[in-house]
């Protein structure tokens, strides 16, 4: 049984009457577990793809998946839920709350779930402390620096522990350095067992994932599992 | 500066209930003062509206009534009874004039109003009955027409009459619609006969003997009255008989009526400060568009993002009334300071607690509502559309 399933997926972009189609029939499973990266030229429509598997956006054709449940049968408070508790979302821009402390930051999601508060500060700072921020666990995320901002995103997509992480160009914005560091972080997620969904046009990120769809102007146009995966232990091997 | 309408709406509201409040005391005070025991009869109908007010002015009071009322017989309870008249005449002394407004009375005056002569005394007997030109006058006049010369037994002139000082009242001040600094007061006799030559009174002011008698005895009066008069209907009855209790009465309702008058306009302000917090929200459901698509992002509901927006404009708001209410509650006080050091007057500063609850349900209502539209448009948000906001 697939985590994902979507099946002749479609979204179509309307505005003032003119009809912008971003995917056109997009058909494919992802299963628990798997470390997915979505390839593409801009435009291609591999933001809009996330967005739809990550219920931040609705397609308007073709069927699409979670858990075994059509997306179209979930209420919004449904959506609410699962996008606390099963999905994790990583963006390119981080979307953190600047004038808020990293803890507070990652407690965020709490808020919104059934944990009871006086557990918060222990889950929030065991995310902190698996992303390597506890140093700067009471620092304003203004104070940090991009690849900080983007750990301080992780911790906060991981803290109630989601079945699926969503990343959005997330080193997008940040030096191959620290870049690395984060898609070090991401893979070291997949290999404790979190489905990994990733949204990039750099290849060297695209790398750490054990499957690529790549797609053109809406529609698949490969996905390939990469066998030999550019992934290197601690030891200096390959793993 | 955004709650500031809400500021000043509230410290309003706060500022108009306590001063309402402390000049309706200051009034009962002064009309509780007067003595619950105390009867009114004037003459004509009671007015029943503004345009009635000709039918006050007739001449039915007479001497005649004041001897039936007197008698023990007529009206059993009664202790004490004065016919007034008064008028405005100018007194002379020397080259000094002054216009006092003159009452014709007699020394129950004095105990009614609870206004004794600090140097002097208050008439007799004897010169009530025997036509006496002797008077009694108030600070004012006596500031005016003797300056700090000394008056006491000196003679002014009154239309023509030479009139001994007898009394002089202390300073005062104005009690409801009076100011006792101005006043002349002479044997109610000597002011029919002489002053204003009239065979009428204006006023009757009986005292009852006991409180609980007040009901018999207005029953008595008017029974009495009514058949002197020759008066079979009640509807036409050409006197009106009021007690204490009903101008307390009167008073509360008009202060009351006074007070909810102000409080519509202070209300005024409230709604355009409402008008202005929902400004502030609007701007900045905006702003912080990518903090609303993010929150959805990681699991807020809709109601999440609603119940948040219409918290902060509710704490908004009730800071505002909070700073409101202080500021009118040390308004008021200081008017109320003001008032008592400067004018003289027995002001109480009082706290107006419904005006404070008032003044918290008003701004977290105001809250509420202006808040809920803002609220709504930032929870109907689409995550993906709010994230992508620049």
């Amino acid at each position: 049984m697939p985590l994902i399933e979507v099946r002749d997926l479609e979204k179509i972009y309307e505005e003032g009457g003119v009809k912008t189609p971003a995917l056109r029939g997009v058909s494919f499973d992802i299963k628990q577990g798997e470390f997915v990266a979505i390839m593409g030229p801009s435009g291609s429509g591999k933001s809009t793809l996330l967005h739809i598997l990550g219920f931040l956006d609705k397609h308007t054709g073709g069927k699409h998946c979670f858990d075994d449940k059509n997306s179209d049968n979930y209420s919004g408070d449904e959506i609410a839920k699962l996008r606390n508790k099963k999905i994790g979302f990583v963006f390119q821009m981080f979307n953190l709350l600047s004038r808020a402390t990293v803890l507070e930051n990652v407690k965020l999601p709490l808020l919104y779930s059934d944990i009871d508060e006086s557990q918060w500060e222990k889950v929030a700072t065991a995310a902190v402390e698996q992303v390597g921020l506890l140093h700067r666990i009471h620092h304003d995320v203004s104070q940090l620096s991009g690849g900080e901002k983007q750990r301080v995103a992780i911790a906060r997509a991981l803290v109630n522990n989601p079945s699926v992480i969503f990343a959005d160009e997330p080193t997008g914005n940040l030096d191959s350095k620290s870049g690395g560091q984060i898609m070090e972080l991401i893979e070291a997620l997949n290999d404790k067992g979190h489905t990994i969904i990733l949204v990039t046009h750099e290849t060297y990120t695209a790398e750490y994932a054990e499957r690529v769809i790549y797609l053109k102007d809406g529609e698949i146009e490969s996905d390939k599992k990469i066998i030999e995966r550019h992934r290197v232990g601690k030891d200096g091997f390959f793993k | 500066m955004t709650i500031l309408g809400i500021v000043i709406g509230i410290t309003a509201i706060m500022l108009v209930m306590s001063l309402g409040k402390g000049a309706e005391n200051l009034i009962l005070t002064q009309v509780q003062s007067i003595g619950s025991k105390t009867i009114a009869i004037a003459p004509g109908r009671q007015p029943k509206g503004p345009t009635d007010f000709i039918s006050t002015f007739t001449d039915s009071l007479k001497e005649k009534d004041v001897e039936l009322l007197e008698k023990k017989a007529n009206v059993p309870h009664l202790s004490k009874i004065m016919p007034i008249v008064f008028g405005s005449q100018i007194a002379y002394f020397g080259n000094e004039t002054y216009r006092p407004t003159i009452f014709g009375v007699t020394d129950l005056f004095a105990k009614i109003y609870d206004i004794y002569p600090s140097e002097g005394r208050l008439f007799t007997e004897e010169e009530i009955k025997g036509y006496a030109d002797v008077v009694i006058i108030g600070s004012k006049v006596k500031d005016e027409l003797f300056g700090n010369d000394e008056a006491l037994g000196q003679k002014i002139k009154i239309k023509g009459r030479s009139f001994k000082i007898i009394g002089i009242f202390p300073q005062k001040g104005q009690l409801s619609f009076l100011n006792f600094d101005e006043i002349a007061l002479i044997p109610y006799t000597t002011a029919q006969q002489y002053i204003f030559g009239i065979k009428y009174f204006h006023r009757f002011i009986i005292e009852a003997d006991s409180e609980e008698n007040v009901p018999q005895t207005v029953d008595d009066i008017k029974i009495t009255l009514r058949n002197s008069h020759n008066i079979t209907d009640p509807e036409k009855d050409d006197f009106f008989v009021e007690t204490q209790a009903e101008a307390m009465e009167t008073v509360s309702t008009i202060t009351n009526v006074l007070t909810l008058f102000l409080m519509a306009v202070a209300s005024i302000s409230l709604i355009v400060g409402g008008i202005g917090i929902m400004n502030i929200m609007l701007v900045s459901v905006t702003e912080r568009t990518r903090e609303i698509g993010l929150r959805k992002a990681i699991g807020a509901t809709d109601k999440d993002i609603l119940f948040q927006f219409l918290a902060e404009s509710i704490i908004l708001t009730g800071m505002g009334g909070i700073i409101g209410i202080i500021l009118g509650a040390s308004f008021s006080f200081i008017t109320s300071v003001i008032l008592s050091k400067f004018f003289a007057l027995n002001w109480e500063f009082v706290f107006p607690l419904t005006g404070m609850f008032l003044g918290l349900g008003v701004a977290g209502a105001v809250g509420l509502i202006f808040g809920l539209y803002p609220a709504r448009r930032a929870s109907l948000k689409s995550p993906i559309e709010a994230l992508r906001y620049e």
